[in-house]
C-alpha cells in the first residue's frame, strides 16, 4: 500500500526518466509546504529585524501557547480536508462544548467527566456532519455549515453572557504555566499543558495519516473516491470517523482555550476560528480537492498566522482591520499556487 | 383537485405553508399580531406584519443572487460580507458629502455602494470562472477579505449618518407597504424579466447540468458565471442599502453577518436544488419571506436573536434530508408498499 507500485505505461520509459519524474512529481507536492516554511522564516526574520524580540523564548513560548488550539483545529481540519470534504463548524463547536462545559463543572459535574463530556459533544457535532454527508448525499460545507448554525445556536440558548468555570474545575490545571527555562528577566521558556496537548495531537494525527490503514483510506477517498471503494477501503465508514475526528478535536481545541484562558466561557468564542483552521490547512500545502497534502504543513500554516498576527500586534501601525484581508490574501495565494501546480500535473 | 395536486408539488407552496404556520403560532401566542395600525407620530401604517415584510427585502436580495450563483453549481459565501461593504461604503459617502443637495447624495452613495459591491463580485466571478477555483473557497477568502474592507472603509468605526431621501428607504412607505420590500420586489421582477425573457436564464441553468455539454452547445460559461457572480454581489449591496438604511448606522462586524446562511436556506426552501441546474426566482422570494418570518417569530416567543440559527440549522438539515435520494427512495417504497396492500385489499 504505502509503495507507489510503477505502472506498466511507465514501463517504456527508461528508469532515469520516471525516477525524475516521481522526484519532480513528489516535490510539486511539496512545493506549496516549503513555500510556507520559507514564508514562516521570512516573517519571523523580518520582524526579528524590524521590532526585536522575536527569537526570544518569552515571544515564542507566549505565541505557542495561544495558538494551541488552533493548531489542534487545524489537525482535525487537514484530515477533513485531504479526504476532500470541509468542515465549518468547528468554531462554533468550540463556543458550544465550551459553554457547555464549563455549566457543567458550575453544576457540580465531576471535573473530568465535564472535559470528557465535552469532547464527547464535538464528537457528537462531527458524527451529525458525518452521517449527513456520507449517508445523505448532502454537500461537506452545507451540513457543516448548518452544524456551525446548530452549534451556535444552542451555544446562545445556553447563556449569551460569559460563564467562569469553578475555581477547583481541573481543567484549569490545564492551563498551568511550566517553566521550562529559566531565562534572565521575562525571557523565559514558559509552557502549558495546552501546548503540550497540542504536540501529542500532531503526533498522532501524524502516525494515524502516515501508519494506519484508515490513514491511508482518508488519502484514497480524497483522491479518488471510486477507486478506493473499488479497492474496497471501507470509505463509508472511514468518512464519518473523519467528521467525528474533527468534532472531537474541536471539543479538544475547546478544552485547551478554555483552560488557556483561565475558565471563562461564551457563546461567542471561536467566531471565524474555521477559516484560520482553513487558511492554516491551505497555507501548509494540503490541497482544498484533496488527496494530497500533510499534517506538518498545517502546523507551519498555523505558526504563519501566528507570527502574521505577532507582526501586527509587534508593529502597531498596521491596523487590526486589515487583519482579515491580508490573512484572505495570503489564502488566495496558496490556491492561485495549488492550482498553477495542480494543473501542471494534469497536463 | 388537479390544480390542489400540483400546488403540493410546487416546492414554495410548503415555504408558504411554514410561513402560515409560524403566523398561526404568534396567533397563538398574541391574538393582536396580525393587527395593523397607524402610527401616530409618523402617520404610517404600523404592525408586525409590515415589519416583517421591511426586514425581508434585504434577504430577498441576496437570495435572488444566490439562486443564480447555486443555479450553476456554485455558491456564493461572500453575500453577507458583502452587505456589510455596501452599508459601509454609502455610510461613509453620505458622511463625505453631507450638506450637499440630500436626493443627490442618495443616489451618489447608492451608485459607490453598488460599484464596489459590483467590483467584489467580479473578483469572486474571474477566480471562478477564469482562475478555476472552487466557488466556494474564492468566495470564502472573498468573505473574510470584504469584512475587512468593511472595516477599512468606515475606519473600524460604526459609521453613521443623516440623509433624508435615504433613510426613507426603509422607513417610508409606498401605498402602505415598506418602500424597501416595494423596491425589492420591482427588482425581483426586472430580475426575472431579464432571466426568462432572454435566453440567460436557459444558459446559466445548462451551466449548471452540465458545463461540458453546454460549452459544446455553444454557450460560453465564463462570461455567465462572471455574470452570476457580479449580479450575486450587486444584490447583495443592495441589501446592505436597505439594511442600513433602517437605522442610518453600519456596523461594519455586525451587518449581514452570517446572512450568507439565510440566503442558501431561503434559496433551498424555493425548491432550487444544491445541486444546480435549475432555479425559482418565485421559491426563493418565498423562501426570505419565511426567514424573515422565522426570525421575528423567533424573537416574538423570547428566544434571544443569538438562539435562531439553531432554528434555521434544524430547519436546513431537514430541507436537505428531503431533497436527498435516500429518503427519497424510502417514502417512495413506503407508498409502493401501501398501494400494493390496497390491490391486494
Amino acid at each position: 500500500m504505502s509503495a507507489p507500485v510503477s505502472s506498466p505505461a511507465l514501463g517504456a520509459e527508461s528508469p532515469v526518466q520516471t525516477a525524475l519524474g516521481r522526484v519532480w512529481g513528489r516535490s510539486q507536492s511539496i512545493i506549496p509546504t516549503l513555500a510556507a516554511v520559507v514564508l514562516l522564516i521570512a516573517m519571523l526574520v523580518y520582524a526579528e529585524i524590524a521590532y526585536g524580540r522575536v527569537f526570544h523564548a518569552g515571544t515564542m513560548s507566549s505565541l505557542l501557547v495561544s495558538f494551541a488550539p488552533t493548531i489542534i483545529l487545524a489537525v482535525g481540519m487537514t484530515i477533513v480536508i485531504l479526504s476532500g470534504g470541509i468542515d465549518l463548524s468547528v468554531g462554533a463547536v468550540v463556543a458550544f462544548t465550551s459553554v457547555a462545559g464549563v455549566m457543567l463543572m458550575n453544576i457540580g459535574i465531576n471535573g473530568w467527566l465535564s472535559i470528557f463530556l465535552m469532547i464527547g459533544f464535538g464528537a457528537l457535532f462531527g458524527l451529525v456532519s458525518g452521517i449527513l454527508i456520507q449517508y445523505f448525499n448532502v454537500q461537506p460545507f452545507i451540513a457543516t455549515l448548518a452544524m456551525m448554525f446548530l452549534a451556535r445556536g444552542l451555544a446562545s440558548i445556553l447563556s449569551t453572557v460569559p460563564v467562569q468555570a469553578p475555581e477547583d474545575a481541573p481543567i484549569l490545571l490545564l492551563g498551568t504555566d511550566f517553566k521550562i527555562i529559566d531565562g534572565p528577566k521575562v525571557n523565559d521558556l514558559v509552557l502549558t499543558p495546552g501546548f503540550f496537548i497540542a504536540v501529542l495531537v500532531v503526533l498522532g494525527a501524524f502516525f494515524f495519516l502516515h501508519r494506519t490503514r484508515m490513514g491511508r483510506t482518508v488519502y484514497g477517498i480524497g483522491g479518488a473516491e471510486s477507486s478506493a471503494q473499488l479497492m474496497g477501503l471501507p470509505v463509508a465508514r472511514t468518512r464519518v470517523w473523519i467528521y467525528v475526528l474533527s468534532g472531537s478535536l474541536a471539543g479538544l481545541a475547546a478544552v485547551v482555550y478554555t483552560a488557556e484562558v483561565g475558565g471563562k466561557a461564551q457563546n461567542v468564542t471561536g467566531i471565524g476560528w474555521e477559516l484560520d483552521a482553513i487558511a492554516a490547512v491551505v497555507i501548509g500545502g494540503t490541497l482544498l480537492t484533496g488527496g494530497a497534502g500533510y499534517v506538518l504543513g498545517s502546523v507551519v500554516g498555523s505558526l504563519v498566522l501566528a507570527s502574521l498576527w505577532m507582526i501586527i500586534t509587534k508593529d502597531g501601525t498596521i491596523r487590526p482591520e486589515y487583519l482579515t484581508i491580508i490573512t484572505g490574501g495570503i489564502l488566495l495565494v496558496f490556491v492561485l499556487l495549488q492550482r498553477v501546480l495542480t494543473a501542471r500535473r494534469r497536463r | 383537485m388537479a390544480f390542489v395536486k400540483t400546488l403540493i408539488r410546487t416546492p414554495w407552496f410548503w415555504g408558504i405553508v411554514g410561513i402560515a404556520l409560524l403566523l398561526t403560532l404568534n396567533v397563538i401566542k398574541d391574538p393582536t399580531y396580525l393587527r395593523i395600525g397607524v402610527n401616530s407620530t409618523t402617520g404610517l401604517l404600523a404592525g408586525n406584519v409590515l415589519d416583517i415584510l421591511r426586514v425581508s427585502a434585504p434577504i430577498i436580495m441576496i437570495a435572488l443572487g444566490m439562486t443564480f450563483v447555486i443555479a450553476t453549481k456554485g455558491i456564493d459565501l461572500s453575500v453577507g460580507s458583502i452587505m456589510a461593504v455596501g452599508g459601509a461604503a454609502a455610510m461613509e459617502t453620505l458622511r463625505a458629502v453631507e450638506g450637499q443637495n440630500a436626493v443627490g447624495a442618495m443616489f451618489t452613495a447608492i451608485g459607490v455602494a453598488l460599484l464596489i459591491g459590483a467590483l467584489l463580485g467580479l473578483v469572486n466571478g474571474v477566480l471562478v470562472a477564469v482562475v478555476g477555483l472552487q466557488p466556494f473557497i474564492s468566495t470564502l477568502v472573498m468573505m473574510l477579505a470584504a469584512r475587512g474592507i468593511a472595516r477599512v472603509i468606515t475606519g473600524g468605526q460604526n459609521t453613521n449618518a443623516t440623509n433624508a431621501p435615504f433613510r426613507e428607504i426603509s422607513n417610508g412607505q409606498i401605498f402602505g407597504l415598506p418602500t424597501s420590500f416595494v423596491l425589492a420586489i420591482v427588482i425581483v421582477v426586472v430580475v426575472s424579466l431579464i432571466m426568462r425573457r432572454t435566453a440567460l436564464g436557459l444558459m446559466i441553468e445548462s451551466i449548471g447540468i452540465n458545463p461540458a455539454a453546454s460549452r459544446l452547445a455553444g454557450i460560453r460559461p465564463r462570461p455567465i458565471l462572471i455574470t452570476v457572480y457580479v449580479l450575486s454581489a450587486i444584490l447583495a449591496a443592495t441589501g446592505g442599502l436597505f439594511t442600513v438604511s433602517e437605522v442610518m448606522t453600519v456596523d461594519v462586524s455586525g451587518t449581514g453577518y452570517q446572512m450568507e446562511l439565510d440566503a442558501i436556506l431561503a434559496v433551498v426552501i424555493g425548491g432550487t436544488s444544491l445541486a444546480g441546474g435549475k432555479f425559482s426566482i418565485l421559491g426563493s422570494t418565498v423562501g426570505a419571506l419565511l426567514i424573515a418570518t422565522l426570525n421575528k417569530t423567533v424573537l416574538f416567543l423570547g428566544v434571544s436573536a443569538a438562539a435562531t440559527p439553531a432554528f434555521k440549522a434544524i430547519v436546513i438539515v431537514v430541507l436537505v434530508l428531503l431533497q436527498s435520494e435516500r429518503v427519497r427512495n424510502y417514502v417512495l417504497q413506503l407508498g409502493r408498499r401501501r398501494s400494493r396492500k390496497e390491490v391486494v385489499a
